[in-house]
């Protein structure tokens, strides 16, 4: 039960509990949410595994790589910031929040750059897509590639949004406890949007090589 | 009215306002109660025109183009703005903190924001419909949906997505809520069956509907881009997104039953005056349907060229789901059994959802053998078997619902003989609309079109008869419900002497629902006769 407000302060364990609680449904909800391009992903990988040795020799192996180091440390970042809220080194931890962000937004710059590259070289799905590979199911690679990648990025967009109002969260707090919380919650939806980069990463830049 | 000095939560603050930003679950559930309502008569409105058509064998009333914009409509707008809500947003909404002796559910503004993402869902599904509608069905299947439709899909599935995400919202909410913000002393195997029955159908909302989400976001990039993972001229599956909606599609028809066989134990319990047979067994067997919910979809996929092994396995896990289906419709009989019973109004409702949904299940079981799908696959007779379910069962157990939980929710009494007669009717009307069906079905008349053939005539115009008597009685409560709301007896804290928690609080409860939140030492069916009633002990 929701303890009475007037009686028990308001970051007592119980609250965070439920708010926890809340996040791991909501975390559950977008598992199955991806769960669906991976079995599109999984099928199609299954039945034209050429196509998917092709598509992963055109991706940026060098960038995709670079990129995950990027996002593994910004969710180290935020880790890091969880841990040092309660002992009170404010700077460190505004440090690590900046950084978290920072590293979050290099992550989608870099993938832009990558997007930029597929337009130049004619790989986006469309009318304007060019196979010179012979594969004739290539084109399916891409389309799985920038849905499933494009999903993430919408994902981290929303993730800097979480981190960003966290982040406020904790400057406005007078003690920095009641902001434990929101940002262990916050944190956990980074680090479920960096799991699945852990994943998309084999599958389009690892595929056949 | 209420004892003490807080007001009740009807009165106190009334403005419009008050009611669009209150993160009372109460007055949720009632805008939710108003908006399914609305829903419930566009979807209705379009089954009286289909119904008005087939009257004649030519189809002369309404060409083909519209009749597949109108079963399009009737299908999105029954399925996600009416069955799946019903029980859950309204009756759930409304009783299960007062159930579980909580103040709200967990999140309150999680809960409003769940009814504006519906109503936004709702709106956008209306404005395709003002804009010429669809005509793919319920079911989007690509390519037809994603490449070659000319209706309105985009607004329309977009209209879906959202809704979903209103869905996905209730759900994680009644998680958390039946989790942490029980009473004291209110043991898992002491809540009422009405909350086992909310939580498995939330953990189907949150683990079912972001599949429909992915798979209308991947139909809606392919129409989009002209190119998309469905699309079979680059190598994709059209079969693929069958699976995928079916995977959401068929747990979604537990979505909506299993709150309804929630109600209808509540009901049966209280109108028998005993505890409700088997109590863990019914519990576990809520769980049950729920699990093997997610493993039957194959068979909505018997005749999509899946192969003949998959089609062995689904249904043989579809034969599954009927064993705890069965054990609740005995469990129900056997909780009536020597009981002291009141044919009041919600029982009568229980009564014919217990026989409705029994014929629709069993019905179910000729679908899930292989040979006889193949038959009546298509055809008229799967349209009768799910409305057995979901009209049959779930329409007429949100209704009792609606009546059981009315003197809570207004405070005030309905009309009986009114209530009596009208649940007689819509009984009547229901099976007069729908038994003709399962003929018309297996005597080969196929679904979704608007013309047929001379010798279904009849069996045609009895099925029309029967949906104009359904039509009488759905207005009826309509009529009689808003006439109580204003004009009714007052109702008293308990007037049908039921032990929950929901009843020890006034009636209309008041806005923080407890004064003091309630200690919880027995079972939730505690009659008079059966003093030791605690299935957890």
């Amino acid at each position: 039960m929701r303890p009475d407000p007037a009686a028990i302060p308001p970051s007592a364990p119980a609250e965070n509990l439920t708010d926890h609680l809340g996040m791991w449904a909501f975390l559950a909800t977008e598992v199955l949410f991806f769960g669906g391009m991976f079995v599109a992903y999984t099928l199609y990988r299954s039945v034209y595994p050429e196509a998917f040795r092709f598509g992963a020799q055109t991706m940026e192996f060098g960038l995709g790589t670079i990129n995950t180091a990027v996002l593994l440390t910004s969710s180290f970042l935020m880790a890091c910031a969880d841990r040092l809220l309660p002992t009170r080194r404010r700077a460190w931890t505004h440090a690590c929040f900046a950084g978290t962000i920072l590293l979050g937004v290099t992550f989608l710059a870099i993938k832009a750059f990558e997007y930029h590259s597929k337009v130049t070289h004619h790989l986006v799905p469309g009318p304007g897509f060019q196979n010179h590979s012979g594969v004739p199911t290539l084109q399916l690679f891409f389309v799985l590639y920038f849905a499933m990648t494009g999903l993430h990025a919408a994902h981290m967009v929303a993730g800097l949004g979480v981190i960003t109002w966290v982040w406020r969260r904790y400057a406005k707090a007078s003690d920095p406890a009641q902001a434990a919380s929101p940002v262990a919650i916050g944190g956990l939806y980074w680090h479920f949007v960096d799991c699945v980069w852990v994943f998309l990463y084999p599958l389009f830049y690892l595929a056949g090589r | 009215m209420t004892p003490g000095d807080a007001p009740d939560y009807l009165s106190g603050r009334t403005s419009l306002g008050s009611w669009l930003g209150t993160l009372d679950h109460k007055r949720i559930a009632l805008m939710y109660l108003f908006s399914i309502t609305g829903f419930f008569a566009i979807g209705a409105a379009a089954a009286a025109a289909m119904r008005t058509a087939l009257l004649f064998p030519a189809g002369d009333l309404i060409v083909s183009d519209l009749y597949n914009r109108l079963f399009t409509l009737h299908g999105v707008v029954m399925v996600w703005f009416f069955l799946i809500p019903a029980v859950p947003n309204v009756l759930g909404n409304f009783v299960l903190p007062l159930m579980i002796g909580a103040r709200d559910l967990a999140f309150p503004r999680l809960n409003l924001a769940s009814w504006y993402l519906f109503m936004a869902g709702g709106l956008l599904v209306l404005i395709s419909i003002a804009f010429g509608g669809v005509d793919t069905g319920w079911t989007f299947y690509t390519p037809y949906s994603s490449t070659y439709s000319n209706g309105q899909v985009m607004a329309m599935a977009t209209g879906v997505f959202i809704a979903g995400f209103s869905s996905i919202a209730t759900g994680l909410n009644f998680i958390v809520t039946i989790h942490r913000m029980r009473a004291p002393g209110l043991l898992w195997f002491r809540l009422p069956l009405f909350v086992w029955s909310l939580y498995s159908t939330s953990i189907i909302l949150v683990l079912a509907t972001p599949v429909l989400a992915v798979t209308l976001l991947l139909m809606a990039l392919e129409r989009v881009f002209g190119v998309g993972v469905f699309d079979p001229r680059i190598g994709g599956d059209p079969l693929l997104f069958q699976h995928l909606f079916w995977f959401y599609s068929h747990p979604a028809v537990y979505i909506m039953i299993l709150p309804g066989m929630g109600v209808v134990s509540e009901i049966v319990s209280c109108f028998s005056r005993k505890p409700v047979f088997g109590y863990r067994v019914m519990a576990f067997a809520t769980l049950t349907i729920a699990t093997l919910g997610f493993m039957v979809w194959g068979h909505h996929m018997f005749v999509s060229s899946e192969s003949v092994y998959a089609g062995v396995v689904f249904s043989l896990l579809s034969f599954l789901v009927s064993v705890p289906s069965a054990v609740k419709v005995l469990n129900w009989t056997a909780t009536l059994h020597r009981g002291h019973i009141k044919l009041d109004t919600p029982l009568l409702y229980a009564l014919g959802f217990m026989g409705l949904f029994t014929v629709g299940g069993l019905t179910g079981l000729c679908l899930a053998t292989l040979a006889v799908d193949v038959h009546v696959h298509g055809t008229y007779f799967v349209v009768a078997h799910f409305h057995y379910v979901m009209v049959g069962g779930m329409v007429m157990a949100y209704l009792g619902g609606i009546h059981y939980w009315w003197p809570k929710i207004s405070g005030r009494l309905y009309h009986e003989w009114a209530a009596r007669i009208a649940a007689v009717v819509i009984f009547a009307g229901f099976n007069l609309t729908f038994f003709p069906q399962f003929v018309l079905g297996y005597l080969g008349m196929p679904r979704r079109y608007s013309t047929y053939p001379e010798q279904f005539h009849a069996l045609n115009i009895m099925s029309t008869a029967g949906a104009t008597v359904l039509a009488v009685g759905y207005i009826m409560p309509l009529v009689y419900l808003t006439w109580s709301f204003f004009r009714g007896p007052l109702a008293g804290p308990n007037p049908w002497g039921a032990p929950g928690l929901e009843w020890q609080t006034p009636s209309p409860p008041a806005q923080h629902n407890f004064e003091v939140i309630p200690v919880v030492t027995t079972g939730p069916y505690l009659y008079p006769d059966n003093a030791s009633a605690d299935p957890a002990s």
